[in-house]
C-alpha cells in the first residue's frame, strides 16, 4: 500500500488544533521531543517499511543540506 | 572439577623445528599464521579433517587481558565439534538475559534465548584466555598440528603454486613454503600488510574503558547496559559477569578522553566505586582491579577474503565494535565455513571454486555484523543532535510503550548469519515454512537416540554432509551409501527406528512432515530441503555445495 497523500485526515481543522495545542508550554527541547515522540508513535502505528521510507522521502524533499 | 589453570602466566616454548635448517624452503599444505581463537579453531577443524597444519605465533603467550568475552551458541556448538565446548562451557558463566536501563530506571529486558529445547545457552562469558588456552590444549591432542611459538611471519610472498613465508625466530630467519596460507593474524594483520591490502570502513570517534575488576558480589549472571547513568552522566555503562569473580566493566569516555589518564588504576577506581555505590547489592563490595584497556574501534572489512592462495579469517578480515559480541564469534564462524572447504580442496574432493564460496559467504556474514555493529554504535553514541534527539526520545517511551522497546539498540547480540544467497545452496523448490531455509544455521533440539538415551540433535550430525530424514525408512534406505566426492553421507532418521522427536522441536523447528529432508553441510548450515527427494536431486544438491554443480548437466 503506497503513502496516502490524498487527505484522509478525518477532521483536518481539529488534528491541527490538537497538535499546536499539545506543544504549550513547551520550550524549544520540548517540543523537539515531543515530535520525536510523535514520529515514533505513529511510525509504529503504521508499520510497514515501504510506506515509511515514502513518508521519510515526501517529508525530505525540497530542503537542502544545511538549510535552516 | 575445578579448572582453574593460570593462562596469564603460562608461556609456550619455543622449539626449534628442522624446517629452520632445511636447504630449500620445506613445503606444508597450510600454514596459518596466528595462534588466537580463530587461527587455532581452523588448525584443529583441519587436523580432524585429516589434513596436517603449521601455526605460526609471533608471540609465545595467550590473550593478554580478557578482551572478547562473550561466545555465542553458535560459537559454542562449534567448539562441541572442536571438542572444547563441555571445557568452556563448564568454565564459562552461562547467561541468556540482558536488561537496559535509562539512568536508574528498566526500561527493556531481553531473553536471547526464550525457548527450551537447547543444549547450549545464548551465550557465555568466559576470558579469551581461557578460550585460547583450551583451545591450545586441544591443539596439543593431535599430532597433525604443528604449532610453532615465537615464530614471526615477516614476509610473504605469493606464487602461482604456493606461498612463500619468511619466518622470523629466536634463531634466525628460515622460510617456509604452503599450498595455503591463512592469515588470522588480528586487526593489524601483518600478512595483509605484506601483500598490500587494507580493510576499510568507518572509525568511531569515541573512546571506551574497559575494566576488569575482581570482587565478591552476588548479582544474577545477566547483561546490565546503562544508558545515561547517574553514576557516569552522558555516557553508556556496561557490565558483565565472568569466571573467577572477574566483572568486566565498559565505560564510555568520549573523543575527547586521554587514554594515557583514563588507563591509571587511580582514576578507574573511583569509576568503579561510582557504578559499585548506586546499587545496594553491590556497594559495600572491595574489589581489584584485574586488567584495563582504553579503546576505539572501526567497523571495517576487506574487499575480499581471498587472494589467491591467501586467505583472511577474523579480524585481519574484519572489524566491528564490541557492542554485540560480533568479533571473536564471527571469527569462529569464519574458521567453521573455511575448515571444510580447504579440507576437500586439499584432498581433491572439491574444486578450487569452493574456497571463493569461503570468501563470499563469509563477506555477507561481516557486512551483516557490520551493519548491526554499526547502527548499535549509532545508538549508543549519537553522531548527531536529531540522533540524539531520537535515541532520547525512544529511550523515553520505552518505559512505558512497548513497541519503542524494539528500537532500543545496546548491541544486537551475535547470532550466526544466514547465507541466503550462497551458491552452495538449492533454492526451495517445495513450500516451507520456519527459519531453517537454505543458509540457515542448523537449530539444535532434545530427541532421544534408539538406545533410550537422551541427546541433542546437533550432537549426531556426522563430520561431513548430513540428510535429517523425517518419517519415511524407505526413503531414508534409498538415500544410504549416497556419496559425492568422497564424502559419504550420514543419513540421520527423525521418527520410526531413528530418533525420537522426543518434544516435537525437530519438526517445529525444521517443518518436518513425513518424507522431509533436510541436507545440512559439514559446518552445519543448511544447504537444501525437500518434502520427498529422489535420490538424484539430493547427489546434486551435494555436488552444488561442493561448488561441483557444473559437472551435472542433466544431459550427461
Amino acid at each position: 500500500m503506497p503513502l496516502i497523500t490524498d487527505p484522509h485526515l478525518e477532521s483536518p481543522d481539529d488534528f491541527y488544533e490538537a497538535l499546536i495545542a499539545a506543544h504549550d508550554g513547551l520550550d524549544e527541547a520540548g517540543s523537539h521531543a515531543l515530535n520525536a515522540r510523535l514520529v515514533l508513535l505513529l511510525a509504529n502505528h503504521v508499520g510497514t517499511l515501504d510506506v515509511l521510507r515514502e513518508a521519510l522521502a515526501a517529508a525530505r524533499a525540497g530542503l537542502k543540506a544545511g538549510a535552516p | 572439577m575445578a579448572d582453574d589453570v593460570d593462562f596469564q602466566a603460562r608461556t609456550f616454548d619455543y622449539v626449534p623445528h628442522a624446517d629452520q635448517r632445511a636447504a630449500t624452503p620445506a613445503r606444508r599444505p597450510v600454514a596459518i599464521v596466528g595462534a588466537g581463537p580463530v587461527g587455532l579453531s581452523l588448525a584443529i577443524d583441519l587436523a580432524q579433517r585429516g589434513i596436517p597444519v603449521v601455526v605460526l605465533d609471533n608471540d609465545n603467550r595467550l590473550s593478554t587481558g580478557s578482551r572478547a568475552i562473550c561466545f555465542a551458541k553458535r560459537t559454542l556448538e562449534i567448539f562441541d565439534r572442536l571438542g572444547v565446548g563441555d571445557r568452556m562451557v563448564a568454565k564459562g558463566v552461562s547467561w541468556n538475559v540482558g536488561k537496559v536501563f535509562l539512568r536508574d530506571e528498566q526500561v527493556y529486558r531481553f531473553d536471547l534465548l526464550p525457548e527450551a529445547g537447547h543444549e547450549r545457552p545464548a551465550f557465555i562469558n568466559l576470558q579469551q584466555y581461557y578460550v585460547e588456552g583450551y583451545l591450545a590444549e586441544r591443539a596439543a591432542q593431535l599430532p597433525l598440528i604443528d604449532l610453532r611459538w615465537r615464530n614471526e611471519v615477516v614476509a610473504t610472498q605469493p606464487h602461482a603454486d604456493r606461498v612463500t613465508l619468511t619466518i622470523a625466530t629466536p634463531d634466525g630467519e628460515y622460510r617456509l613454503a604452503a599450498d595455503h596460507v591463512v592469515a588470522c593474524d588480528g586487526s593489524r594483520s601483518a600478512v595483509r600488510r605484506h601483500l598490500g591490502l587494507e580493510s576499510r570502513g568507518r572509525t568511531f570517534r569515541d573512546r571506551f574503558l574497559i575494566a576488569d575488576v575482581r570482587m565478591d558480589i552476588e548479582a544474577p549472571a545477566e547483561r546490565w547496559f546503562w544508558f545515561d547513568p547517574a553514576f557516569h552522566p552522558n555516557q553508556s555503562v556496561l557490565l558483565h559477569r565472568q569466571p573467577d569473580g572477574v566483572w568486566r566493566i565498559d565505560f564510555q569516555l568520549g573523543w575527547d578522553a586521554d587514554p594515557e589518564h583514563e588507563k591509571k588504576p587511580e582514576n578507574i577506581v573511583p569509576r568503579v566505586k561510582a557504578l559499585l555505590a548506586h546499587s545496594p547489592a553491590m556497594k559495600d563490595a572491595e574489589f581489584t582491579l584485574e586488567w584495563a584497556s582504553v579503546y576505539t574501534f572501526a567497523c571495517m572489512r576487506m574487499d575480499s577474503f581471498r587472494h589467491a592462495r591467501v586467505l583472511f579469517a577474523g579480524d585481519a578480515a574484519h572489524g566491528v565494535s564490541p557492542f554485540g559480541a560480533r568479533g571473536a564469534n564471527s571469527g569462529v564462524q569464519d574458521a567453521d565455513n573455511l575448515g571444510w572447504k580447504l579440507a576437500a580442496v586439499i584432498q581433491g574432493r572439491a574444486p578450487d571454486a569452493l574456497l571463493d564460496t569461503y570468501a563470499r559467504e563469509r563477506e555477507a556474514a561481516a557486512d551483516e555484523n557490520i551493519r548491526h555493529s554499526t547502527r548499535a554504535t549509532d545508538f549508543i553514541t549519537p553522531k548527531s543532535a536529531a540522533s540524539r534527539l531520537f535515541r532520547d526520545a525512544v529511550l523515553a517511551l520505552a518505559k512505558t510503550q512497548p513497541f519503542a522497546r524494539t528500537l532500543v539498540n545496546s548491541g544486537r547480540l551475535s547470532t550466526p548469519a544466514t547465507l541466503r544467497d550462497s551458491p552452495l545452496n538449492t533454492p526451495d523448490a517445495d513450500a516451507f515454512a520456519g527459519a531453517m531455509r537454505p543458509g540457515a544455521a542448523a537449530a539444535d533440539a532434545r530427541v532421544t537416540r534408539a538406545d533410550g538415551r537422551d541427546d541433542w540433535l546437533l550432537r549426531q550430525l556426522g563430520d561431513g554432509f548430513t540428510a535429517l530424514v523425517s518419517h519415511d525408512a524407505a526413503l531414508g534406505r534409498a538415500l544410504h551409501g549416497v556419496e559425492v566426492g568422497g564424502f559419504a553421507l550420514k543419513v540421520v532418521a527423525i521418527g520410526g527406528d531413528g530418533l525420537v522427536d522426543r518434544d516435537g522441536d525437530v519438526a517445529r523447528r525444521y517443518d518436518l512432515q513425513p518424507g522431509t529432508v533436510v541436507l545440512l553441510r559439514p559446518d552445519a548450515h543448511v544447504c537444501a530441503r525437500w518434502r520427498s527427494p529422489a535420490r538424484a536431486q539430493v547427489e546434486a544438491a551435494l555436488r552444488r555445495a561442493l561448488a561441483a554443480a557444473q559437472e551435472t548437466t542433466p544431459c550427461l
